[in-house]
């Protein structure tokens, strides 16, 4: 049976499509059969970021309607052998995705992977509903931000309420928090929420807090998924995520302010 | 506080009024999450029945659910207009 973790968010453009990318790619690397599959129907980018929009031939939409199999269309990546994507439709329409349809391949992925992590689109919408739908755990990504952490709370309700385990009364979604774009220089000026104040207003377990960085740009304009910039902040943030989300115990980095020389210290912020 | 923040501008903390504002509205927001679906709708023909008799705008009526360990109130107040 494969572990199946949504990344959901509500919000757009907070990273969830990064954090697929680096979390899948995190898990295919330490041996575990990873597949990771983009629910965005129409607005597909996960192929984008992980570097294979020209290979695409058949995609999810096309599975659930019996014009290719599954493994015509998993995707086998080039960097990391245990892992494959699931690219979503970019012509179709966002209801192709159903109930049924989705529980059918998401069964057949479950045969042969350890881990099936479900790219959810922005929005409470369709989409959104059936990336998170038969969930196991629930990765939020939350940037420290009003409206960001407002959306992820209202996420959380749905997982709470709409997902296939609210639905049957089993054992409720774990859920994750994955703070992204956090800026512990601004935190430490009050002008950003903390690692805390989120945790707070939330109240769900912190899986990590990703720095925000410039390596994440260059990544992502290279189709490299972040994890695998091993010297960078970011790509080792995401490296603790991965190993918490394995049951590790990791101290959190990253969260604190460089310490500042003299000058740079009378200087900033006039 | 060291002494250079001394000499910063005071700015106002914008993070603890970003987390107060949140505190609020998320509470407010799970509050109504957690009520029954028949809700809205009830609140709706209650508002119709008090209208039969009086003119009221929506703003005038608040209807709130509290929540205990052992039973829920209904709570709705109507605020009528002068004569």
């Amino acid at each position: 049976m494969a572990r199946i973790i949504v990344v959901t968010s509500g919000k757009g453009g907070v990273g969830k499509t990064t954090t697929s990318a680096s979390i899948s790619t995190g898990l295919a690397k330490r041996g575990h059969k990873t597949v990771v599959i983009d629910f965005d129907v129409g607005l597909r980018n996960l192929d984008l970021i992980m570097n294979c929009e020209r290979r695409v031939v058949y995609d999810f939409v096309n599975v659930i309607q019996g014009e290719a199999s599954l493994n015509q269309a998993l995707i086998k990546d080039k960097r990391v052998e245990t892992l494959f994507i699931l690219p979503a439709s970019q012509t179709r329409e966002k209801e192709a995705l159903t109930k049924e349809g989705v529980e059918k391949i998401i069964n057949e992925l479950s045969e042969t992977f350890d881990y099936i992590v479900c790219d959810s689109p922005a929005g409470i919408e369709h989409g959104a509903l059936m990336a998170l739908y038969y969930a196991d755990e629930a990765i939020v990504v939350t940037n420290p931000e009003v409206s960001s952490v407002r959306d992820s709370d209202r996420i959380l309700g749905i997982l709470q309420s709409k997902s296939r385990r609210a639905e049957m009364g089993q054992d409720p979604v774990k859920e994750h928090l994955l703070l992204t774009r956090y800026n512990p220089d601004r935190v430490e000026r009050g002008e950003m929420l903390s690692v805390n104040d989120v945790e707070e207003i939330l109240a769900i377990p912190l899986l990590g807090v990703i720095p925000e960085s410039q390596v994440v740009l260059n990544a992502s304009n290279q189709g490299l998924p972040v994890i695998l910039e091993d010297q960078s902040d970011a790509g080792q943030a995401y490296d603790d995520a991965v190993a918490r989300l394995l049951g590790e115990d990791r101290e959190h980095r990253f969260m604190t302010a460089q310490k500042k020389g003299f000058f740079s210290r009378m200087f900033k912020g006039s | 506080m060291n002494f250079l923040d001394y000499f910063k501008s005071k700015k106002t903390n914008t993070a603890n009024v970003a987390k107060e504002r949140l505190q609020i509205i998320v509470a407010h927001e799970r509050g109504q999450r957690d009520q029954p679906d028949y809700l809205p709708q009830l609140q709706q023909e209650l508002l119709a029945v008090i209208r039969k008799y009086v003119e009221i705008s929506d703003d005038m009526v608040q209807f709130e659910v509290d929540r205990n360990d052992s039973c829920s109130v209904l709570e709705l107040n109507v605020t009528l207009p002068e004569k």
